[in-house]
Order: structure tokens, then C-alpha cells, then sequence
């Protein structure tokens, strides 16, 4: 058993003018479908520092994966378009060859995904694959990447790695083989470790180990986490700033304990009202009415106007991902003059959405 | 409430006595403990939760409990009789009583069958009724759970995934059940509308005065939902009491090591200064460890625990638990909750 430090919450060098390592401006994502192009994301806006870690959130649909695989440029087959730019230390991504990609993802770049079952080749031993991801990227000869990569599986939790290197992807564990993808996705010592959902297939008990990893390997080699989940929890275990999704576009972004304390959106606000909580507590949950619109039928002006409930003149409006002040961000005019109840509401406090009757 | 009715409200609806359930693997080679050994009641009108990591024989559980399965041994009594002791017809008109939902509405509902049809067709199996009466109760259930009358013509693929679920419970309503086992029925939802149908469950027991058995393997929504709460491992109980004293004074160090690992949506300031992180993953339920099951991850093990398996026992009143050394004070170590006070 150990025990890990709570997440730092400083939004480390964020915000004093450091360069950013990765400026995503107006990026937006087409697909070809049956029923004609459908924009899936679009004027998505936002910045990761070196050795940041951002956490990603939002409901399925609302563009989290999308937008992470765009970074890699690592799109589906139907896609068809990109609009805006991503900067990664100062090469647009957007506009690179695929051979400049190449030399970028699984170097500078990487992610992990949710199932790394799929992500692992089954024929191939776990060490072969840590390995070859190295070889591809640098000059060195077969012993030196084992040796290295002994070392990563060392370094990522996996107890006596000499048994382990050759074993097969169907022999670990969930959890384990968790660890061997971000093994994997470390060797090269990226810059920025894109994690989509890497706990979600997992038990909680095994969940904290890995989020402990992700923290600690990011504190000690100075890596920017992106981490793409739907659990708010997560995030705030992990990350030290928030970026909120909804329905394909940023709806708000801000240190994490600030967006829990007092969010600025009334979707975050409705959405943390929403959660059920540890500690007993039997009353009706706050929630949020209507769904989130499908791409095939965005409504115009604020895409949240219909299922909140301080819709009111101006909302009908496209909406601007507006300065609040102190380094956060809110796509919503009228954020100064709502005071919105965040995660640790007293139960009678005002409703963020409208509460809805049966 | 009179005397009378709060021994009523205590008769069990569901008892279960020394179950055991299990598996052969696909090679025929082995045999899977996915129950082994758990004893309890389910009190009318409450609902019951049970939490447990994956594999812990959560679901196992819930099948055996409406007869979706046998026990391998123990007994099973609802109301105090044993169904499989009734003569088949009967068996069969008993079962009504019991549903289960589980966690994904598509595998549930048939894509080529209109929302009415679908919650129709157990009415129709049991042929209660005359046809108009059957569809009217449909349409009842349909409104119970808060669908407008047009949605009965539409086909799944038109609603949303919570729209879905509610047609599953409205199926599960049709036939007057007096106890719902609720397997994972929040997890495919969407977080936003998660509370609503959390909400929906708590309207329908207050309505129709149902019993649920709430299996999760989210902490949250069973500190929500639940009376009293089960917890899981490896095939048998650790833990069971009143929801508010295993989440808030935990006796079984894997409770206390699963409160620690939730991920809680707070401020750095409200949140434990450190957590108590467990190695290693779940053993196999194939070859489970001797002794106490949780010895092999359980931060306090001593040899005793290798040599014998710890007694269930009711340490507080109501309050249970299947550890040696869950009474040393040292031992009971007072979760901080993180919430405001
Ligand atoms: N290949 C594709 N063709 C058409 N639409 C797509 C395609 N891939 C994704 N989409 C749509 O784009 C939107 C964003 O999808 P994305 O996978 O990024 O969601 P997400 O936020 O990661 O959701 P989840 O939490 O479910 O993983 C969704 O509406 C999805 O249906
Ligand atoms: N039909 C089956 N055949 C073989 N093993 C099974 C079967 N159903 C469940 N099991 C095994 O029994 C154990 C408990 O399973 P289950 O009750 O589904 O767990 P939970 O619902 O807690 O995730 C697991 O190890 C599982 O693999
Ligand atoms: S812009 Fe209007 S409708 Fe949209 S979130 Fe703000 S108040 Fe609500
Ligand atoms: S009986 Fe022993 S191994 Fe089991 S939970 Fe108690 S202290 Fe831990
Ligand atoms: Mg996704
Ligand atoms: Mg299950």
C-alpha cells in the first residue's frame, strides 16, 4: 500500500506567459456521412502548457475523442475537412506532411486509449512492442531497447519485468496491460501524453493506481497530460485545469477547483449539481432536462439555450468563448450576472437548470 | 406507524441462506466460485444495494435472486416460501413478482418492435386480461415512467438511451412486480440524465410501494439510492449495514480501501490528504486465496488470516462484516468524507 499526494492544483506556469506547448485555435471537424457532411467539433480554442495537466470533459458525443485524435491527426476514414490550426512548440500540425506526422506521434505525441486491448498487437509480446515503437524513432540497437525498455515497465508499476517483457498481450491483466500501453507511449519521453478514457474499462481499485502513475509520471518527467474522460472525479484527482465540452464545441475552461467551486457555465453547473454523492444523502438529484442535439440537427445560437434555465434574450446569439477574468473562459454572455452553484451546493440551494417534474 | 405495520415492513420479501453458485469454465477444465456463500434478507419496500469490483459475482447474484439461474446450493426464499418447491404452473405466475433490468436497453428491447408492443409482450405471455385491458396497463406503465402517449408508436433506434431505459422499466412494471433487481441500470446512461432516472426509481417505490436490489459498481449512486448497502469481493459479502454507517464508518478494510479510491468531483481543500491505494488486481475466482479472501491486497493481513477464513458477524447492530480484526480500534479507521460539515 502507498499513499500519493492529493493533485497540485497550481495551474503550474500556466498562465505567467509561459509559451504554450500546444495552441489549438479554431479547430473544427467535418464528416462525410450519408445523410451529407455533418461538423462534428468546431471552434474549439485552447492552450496546454509544458508539463500542464488538462483534463478534457464532456458527455459521449460531445467531441472529446475527436478532437484528441485530430492533434495526431489520426482521423477516421470519412473524414473531410480540418478548419483552424494546432500548434504544437510552434509547428502547425494541421498543415504537416504525413511523414512530418510520423516523426511526431509516438515521439513528441502520444496517446493511449480505453480498451488497450485493441491498442496492443496480439502476436506480438508486450517487450517486442515497447521496443519497436523506440527502434522506429531512434538509432539504437536491439539490446539497449530492451534494457530501456525493462527500465519503462519498471518505472510504470509492473512488478519483476524480466518475467513480464515476453509475455503476451492476453496474459495480463486489464490493469496491467494498462500499464504496458503507457509504457509504450512513454519510451520515447513525449512532450504530451493524450489519455482517452485510460481508466474507464477499469476497476476503481485499479483506477486509483493508474491515476496515481499518470500524476506521478507527469510530475517527474514533465509531460502534459491532455485526459479526455466523462468523469468529472477524475479530473479533479488528476488534473489541474478543466476544459468543458458540449455538444462539439469548449464551453468552459478554468483551474479545476475553480470550476468546481464556482462554475461560470450553467451546463458545468447543472452537471455537477447532477452527480449523486458518496456520503448519503436521499433527496431528488438536481437534473438537467432534454438531451444534448445531435450533430445532424445543432440548433442555432447557444446549443445549450434549450435545456437551460437561464435562457434569456441574447442566447438566441452564437455564442463567444469570452475572457472571464483570471485566466477562465466561458461560452455564455450572461456568466457575470448568474452566481451558479457548483459541486459543493447545500441541497436547497437555486436550481443551475431547470430541475425537472415528472 | 402502528406496531403491526413496522413488523410487517421487517418480514423479509427476499431471504438468502448459504448461497452458493457456481460455474463450469468453457474447457470444462475448472470451476468458477462466482457465489460462495452469502446470507441475507431484503426487507419489503427498501432497496438493497450491493457494490463490488467486476467479476465479484454482483450480477451472479441478481439472476439467482429472480431464478434466471439455480443455486448451485444454498436457498433462496421469496416470502418466506421456496419457488422452486412450487409446481411449475405456479413457479411460472410466481416469477411475475420478481423482474430484473439490466444495464444496456438495446439488448433489451427489440429494434423491430414499436415501444407499445415491446412493453405489451409480457402482458401478452402471461395473457392477463382481455386485449384492450392489456393495452391499457401498457399505456399506464408507458406514463408511469414519464413517456408521452406518441412514443408508443415509435421504434427504439428514435429514443435516446435514457428514453430507452425508462421503456425498460415500464416493461418491467406491466406485470405488477412486488421486487426489481436493478443490474448496472444507470452505467450506459449519460451522466446528465443519470439523475432523472435515478430520480424515476425513487418516485415508482414511493408510488407503488416496490422493493429494489440495487447492484453498481459506483459508490455514488448506491449511497444515493440505497437503505442498506452489500459489499462484494470474490464471490461473498465483506460487508453490510445502513448505507450512511458503511460509507461513512467502514469496518472492512477493502470498503475502506474502495471509499479511498473513488475519484470524488471536490476542491483540493476538502479532499483526503492521502489515499490508501491498493496493489494488485482482483485473484481468480478459479483458485481463489485460502483464508480470507481480501488477504492478498488487505494492508493489515497477519498469518491468521492465510490459516482461516474471518466469521460473518454482526459487529454493531445491523451493521455486518467478515474480518478477524474489524473490532481493534486502531483498526477502524474514520474515513474522511471530504464534504462540508
Ligand atoms: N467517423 C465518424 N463519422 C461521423 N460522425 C462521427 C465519426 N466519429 C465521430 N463522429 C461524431 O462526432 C461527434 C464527436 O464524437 P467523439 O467520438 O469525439 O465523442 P466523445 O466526446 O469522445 O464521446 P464518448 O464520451 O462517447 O467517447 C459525435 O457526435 C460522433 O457521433
Ligand atoms: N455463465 C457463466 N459461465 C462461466 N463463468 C461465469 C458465468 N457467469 C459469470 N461467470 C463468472 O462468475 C464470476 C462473477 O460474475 P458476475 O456475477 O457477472 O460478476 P459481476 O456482476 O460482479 O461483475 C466472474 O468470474 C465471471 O467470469
Ligand atoms: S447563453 Fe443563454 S442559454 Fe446559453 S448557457 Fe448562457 S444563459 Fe444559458
Ligand atoms: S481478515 Fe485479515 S486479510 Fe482479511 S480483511 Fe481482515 S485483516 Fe485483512
Ligand atoms: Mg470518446
Ligand atoms: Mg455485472
Amino acid at each position: 500500500m502507498g499513499a500519493g499526494p492529493p493533485a497540485q492544483r497550481r495551474a503550474e506556469g500556466a498562465r505567467d506567459g509561459a509559451r504554450p506547448l500546444l495552441s489549438v485555435r479554431g479547430l473544427g471537424i467535418r464528416f462525410k456521412t450519408t445523410q451529407g457532411i455533418w461538423q462534428a467539433t468546431r471552434r474549439i480554442d485552447f492552450d496546454i502548457a509544458p508539463g500542464e495537466r488538462v483534463g478534457i470533459v464532456g458527455e459521449s458525443g460531445c467531441g472529446k475523442t475527436i478532437t484528441g485524435l485530430s492533434i495526431l491527426r489520426l482521423l477516421p476514414g470519412n473524414f473531410a475537412g480540418l478548419d483552424g490550426k494546432i500548434l504544437f512548440d510552434g509547428v502547425d500540425l494541421a498543415s504537416c506532411s504525413a511523414r512530418q506526422m510520423r516523426a511526431i506521434r509516438g515521439k513528441r505525441i502520444a496517446m493511449i486509449f480505453q480498451e488497450p486491448m485493441s491498442a496492443l498487437d496480439p502476436v506480438f509480446t508486450v517487450g517486442h512492442q515497447i521496443a519497436e515503437t523506440l527502434r522506429v524513432h531512434s538509432n539504437i540497437g536491439q539490446e539497449e531497447a530492451r534494457a530501456k525498455t525493462l527500465e519503462m515497465l519498471r518505472r510504470v508499476g509492473i512488478a519483476s519485468p524480466e518475467r513480464r517483457i515476453d509475455d503476451y498481450p492476453h496474459q495480463l491483466s486489464g490493469g496491467m496491460r494498462q500499464r504496458v500501453m503507457i509504457a509504450a507511449s512513454l519510451i520515447c519521453g513525449p512532450q504530451l501524453l493524450i489519455a482517452d478514457e485510460p481508466t474507464t474499462a477499469l476497476d476503481v481499485t485499479v483506477q486509483a493506481q493508474i491515476l496515481e502513475l499518470l500524476r506521478d509520471i507527469s510530475e517527474t518527467s514533465k509531460t502534459a497530460l491532455m485526459l479526455i474522460t466523462h468523469d468529472l472525479g477524475v479530473v479533479a484527482e488528476t488534473c489541474t485545469r478543466m476544459i468543458t465540452m458540449y455538444a462539439g464545441e469548449v464551453i468552459e475552461d478554468a483551474a479545476v477547483d475553480e470550476a468546481l467551486v464556482r462554475p461560470l457555465h450553467p451546463y458545468t453547473s447543472g452537471l455537477l449539481r447532477s452527480l449523486p454523492h458518496l456520503s448519503p444523502r436521499h433527496g431528488r438529484l438536481p437534473s438537467i432536462p432534454g438531451r444534448v442535439p445531435s450533430i445532424a440537427e445543432m440548433p442555432a445560437g447557444c446549443r445549450f439555450r434549450a435545456r437551460c434555465a437561464h435562457a434569456a434574450k441574447g442566447c438566441e446569439a452564437e455564442q463567444k468563448l469570452q475572457d472571464a477574468g483570471g485566466g477562465r473562459r466561458v461560452r455564455c454572455h450572461r456568466f457575470a450576472e448568474l452566481n451558479l452553484p457548483g459541486a459543493l451546493h447545500p441541497p436547497d440551494a437555486p436550481a443551475a437548470a431547470k430541475v425537472a417534474t415528472q | 406507524m402502528t406496531a403491526a405495520s413496522v413488523e410487517q415492513r421487517r418480514e423479509p420479501i427476499v431471504s438468502v441462506r448459504d448461497l452458493q453458485v457456481r460455474f463450469q469454465t468453457s474447457d470444462r477444465r475448472a470451476t468458477v466460485k462466482a457465489v460462495d456463500g452469502v446470507n441475507f434478507d431484503v426487507r419489503r419496500g427498501e432497496t438493497f444495494g450491493i457494490i463490488g469490483e467486476s467479476g465479484s459475482g454482483k450480477t451472479t447474484i441478481g439472476r439467482a435472486l429472480v431464478f434466471l439461474l439455480n443455486p448451485s446450493a444454498g436457498a433462496i426464499l421469496h416470502d418466506g416460501i421456496d419457488p422452486l418447491a412450487l409446481p411449475r404452473r405456479e413457479f411460472q405466475n410466481h416469477r411475475r413478482d420478481y423482474q430484473i433490468i439490466f444495464q444496456d436497453p438495446n439488448a433489451a428491447l427489440n429494434p423491430r418492435m414499436t415501444i407499445l408492443a415491446s412493453v405489451l409482450e409480457p402482458l401478452e405471455l402471461a395473457r392477463i386480461g382481455s386485449h384492450t385491458e392489456r393495452e391499457r396497463q401498457a399505456r399506464e406503465a408507458l406514463e408511469r415512467v414519464g413517456l408521452p402517449q406518441e412514443f408508443g408508436e415509435r421504434y427504439p433506434h428514435q429514443l435516446s438511451g435514457g428514453q430507452k431505459q425508462r421503456v425498460v422499466i415500464a416493461r418491467a412494471l406491466t406485470l405488477k412486480p412486488k421486487l426489481i433487481v436493478c443490474d448496472e441500470v444507470v452505467a450506459a446512461l449519460d451522466m446528465s440524465i443519470r439523475g432523472d432516472v435515478l430520480n424515476l426509481f425513487a418516485d415508482l417505490q414511493r408510488d407503488l410501494g416496490l422493493t429494489y436490489v440495487f447492484i453498481t459498481h459506483d459508490l455514488a449512486v448506491v449511497s444515493h439510492i440505497s437503505e442498506r448497502v452489500a459489499v462484494m469481493y470474490l464471490g461473498q459479502f465483506v460487508e453490510l449495514g445502513p448505507t450512511e454507517e458503511v460509507a461513512e464508518r467502514p469496518l472492512h478494510p477493502y470498503t475502506i480501501a474502495l471509499l479511498s479510491a473513488e475519484p470524488r468531483p471536490l476542491p483540493s481543500a476538502m479532499r483526503q490528504e492521502s489515499r490508501i491505494v491498493l496493489q494488485g488486481e482482483v485473484p481468480s475466482p478459479i483458485d481463489p486465496p485460502s483464508g480470507c479472501r481480501f488477504r492478498t491486497r488487505c494492508p493489515h493481513a497477519q498469518p491468521l488470516c492465510t490459516e482461516c477464513a474471518p466469521e460473518w458477524r454482526e459487529l454493531k447492530p445491523d451493521h455486518w462484516v467478515a474480518c478477524h480484526f474489524a473490532d481493534r480500534p486502531n483498526f477502524r479507521t474514520t474515513r474522511n468524507t471530504g464534504e462540508a460539515p
